[in-house]
């Protein structure tokens, strides 16, 4: 049987970190607001209104091109979609068509260990619609309008059809995601709805050169979603292929329940959104003084941060992905090797980074994973240099790692400061060499089938008697040294 | 004729408006009329002349990213035909 080539495009919808709304002054923060209180005659699709647009919405949107090696538009004009449903109040869009802002251009990540490249077909700016809700108890009859989110900033970023699995589909959203949070032009969050998209899936036999009927799938919120309906869809399509059945062009709705996607019938009509200029809106000249003003205000993108920190701080390229995954972190971790550097003058940066990196990327990351997937140091009370601190004591030899991280956790209980956790809770060090020995001899005293079993060569006795150590000390002595005092000890006493 | 009567019934299908067959045919007629009108524009040769949808050579109107005050709930709701709860009740649509 000749082999499959799932061929898929994405669309993604992404409203802007403005204030104010796409083409009026109103609030964009509807997400936390009672319907219809962020309204006014412009959103709400008037007549007689004039739209103005919203320059920073125009901005963020030339930012993310720039960032994904976009052309920008010199000249770049609005039009309107047009189609009747109650989401939209004017009964057309205001969107872009001939002229988007952002063309060409692509989304570099890794995957499987390679550089995947995924090229852009264009980025252009929109408003976004009003929200229905068509399932209240009360009014089963009904269906309710908020027109609050009405007139959103919206962002959309269309890929060409250049993805061929549903992995590489994931990565590339996430590498988008990922890369909006950086340049602070979304929170691009999928659960709020701020970061929204529909895939656009065909097959083909290997080798062909045209592609096959398109099928747009919709209804998808969550990363796992997406993956799975791109994956049943491709299965689907690859049946009919291979069953020599015509695959309809159509839109398909996933249902997260069932695992399928089914046909959305009204919808099968094709789309005729009678598009034409926006005679309101004068069209945006986007001079070469403007564009470069906005490259240089773009701060230092995921995939050269992470580069940078391979280089500076010596780490694997692995490591630094994982710290330079989110802003956040990636400031965080600078600083604290800062604050570190600060307190160890003798060590050199690249020996810190590496016990930094390392706390930053185990422990810290599995408290934080205990609050939520998303939590930074920034929704807790502990400070970059908080972690220093900690990692000085350990350095001095005033705590052990095994405290260490006993203490972290109470940092993250809000139990106080590294020193101040240490002091209340008895956790220095043991450095005393007398006290350890004599917590070794006792150890040996009452363990004397271990010391039999360690005699007689069985080495894993000594961890069971290292373990006991600790036990005793709470693990106030270094492992190693205990390991290495008992080792000495049992055999002064053969 | 600029118009057949499948056009008209495809235009007032996009729109959503139910026509009889007597409103269709009336329309088909009226409406080629109007645009046999305008196409009298197309004798103008346009073929040296940059396309442009404005006329008054305006670029660039914008304005800050900056919030003022809305309306009031009641006076949004008093254009709905019916509200529930803060908002506009319509006939229900299903995707
Ligand atoms: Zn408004």
């Amino acid at each position: 049987m000749k082999k499959i080539q799932p061929v898929i495009g994405l669309e993604v919808h992404v409203q802007l970190n403005t204030r104010s709304k796409m083409f009026c002054s109103c609030s964009r923060d509807y997400f936390n607001s009672e319907p219809n209180t962020k309204v006014c005659p412009v959103c709400l699709g008037m007549p007689g209104v004039l739209p103005v647009i919203n320059k920073k919405a125009v901005n963020l949107t030339i930012l993310t091109g720039l960032a994904f090696d976009c052309s920008i538009s010199p000249i770049s004009s609005f039009a309107r979609k047009n189609y009747p449903y109650p989401d939209l109040v004017k009964g057309y869009q205001i969107s872009q068509f001939e002229e988007p802002l952002c063309i060409g251009g692509k989304i570099s990540f890794m995957l499987n260990n390679e550089i995947s490249e995924v090229s852009l077909e264009r980025i252009h700016l929109e408003e976004d619609t009003a929200r229905l809700i068509h399932n209240n108890s009360t009014v089963q009859d009904s269906s309710l309008m908020d027109i609050n989110r009405s007139g959103v900033p919206l962002m959309e970023v269309v890929s060409d059809p250049d993805m061929h699995s549903a992995d590489q589909a994931i990565g590339y959203l996430k590498k988008l995601r990922q890369t909006l949070r950086y340049i602070d032009v979304s929170d691009a969050d999928m659960e709020k709805g701020s970061f929204r998209c529909d895939a656009n899936i065909s097959v083909r036999y290997e080798g062909d050169k045209t592609l096959g009927n398109k099928v747009e799938v919709k209804n998808m919120n969550s990363f796992r979603s997406i993956h799975r309906a791109i994956e049943t869809e491709i299965e689907r399509q690859s049946k009919m292929l291979n069953a020599g059945e015509e695959i309809v062009q159509e839109t398909r709705g996933f249902v997260d329940a069932k695992g399928i996607t089914v046909s959305q019938r009204s919808k099968e009509q094709a789309h005729d959104y009678r598009y034409f200029p926006e005679p309101d809106l004068p069209p945006l000249f986007n001079s070469d003084l403007t564009i470069s003003n906005l490259k240089t205000s773009l701060k230092e993108l995921p995939n050269i941060k992470s580069k940078r920190f391979e280089k500076q701080y010596g780490l694997l390229s692995e490591e630094s992905e994982l710290l330079a995954s989110t802003k956040q972190t990636a400031d965080n971790f600078e600083e604290s090797v800062k604050e570190y550097q600060k307190l160890l003058k003798n060590n050199t940066e690249i020996e810190l980074a590496k016990t930094v990196a390392n706390w930053y990327m185990g422990d810290i990351a599995k408290q934080l994973n205990q609050i939520s997937p998303d939590a930074e140091l920034q929704d807790t009370q502990v400070s970059p240099r908080h972690i220093s601190e900690l990692l000085q004591l350990i350095h001095k030899k005033q705590i052990t790692v095994s405290s260490a991280k006993v203490v972290l956790e109470k940092m993250f209980n809000n139990e106080g400061t590294p020193s101040n956790i240490v002091d209340q809770e008895g956790l220095g060090q043991l450095n005393n060499t007398d006290a350890i020995i004599e917590i070794i001899l006792n150890v040996i005293k009452n363990n004397e089938k271990a010391i039999r079993d360690y005699n007689s060569g069985k080495t894993s006795a000594l961890g069971y008697l290292v373990g006991q150590v600790m036990k005793e000390t709470r693990g106030r002595i270094d492992a190693n040294e205990a390991s290495q005092l008992l080792i000495k000890k049992i055999s002064e006493k053969k | 004729m600029a118009l057949s009567k499948q056009d008209i019934e495809y235009v007032a299908k996009l729109a959503r408006i139910k026509l009889t067959s007597k409103e269709s045919e009336e329309l088909t007629e009226q409406l080629s009329v109007c645009l046999d009108y305008f196409e009298m524009i197309n004798a103008i040769d346009t073929s040296n002349i940059e396309p442009t949808s404005q006329a008054n050579n305006l670029v660039n109107v914008t304005r800050e990213d900056v919030v003022n005050e809305n309306m009031s709930v009641d006076d949004v709701l008093k254009n709905a035909p019916e509200h529930f709860e803060g908002f506009i009740r319509i006939p229900k649509v299903i995707d």
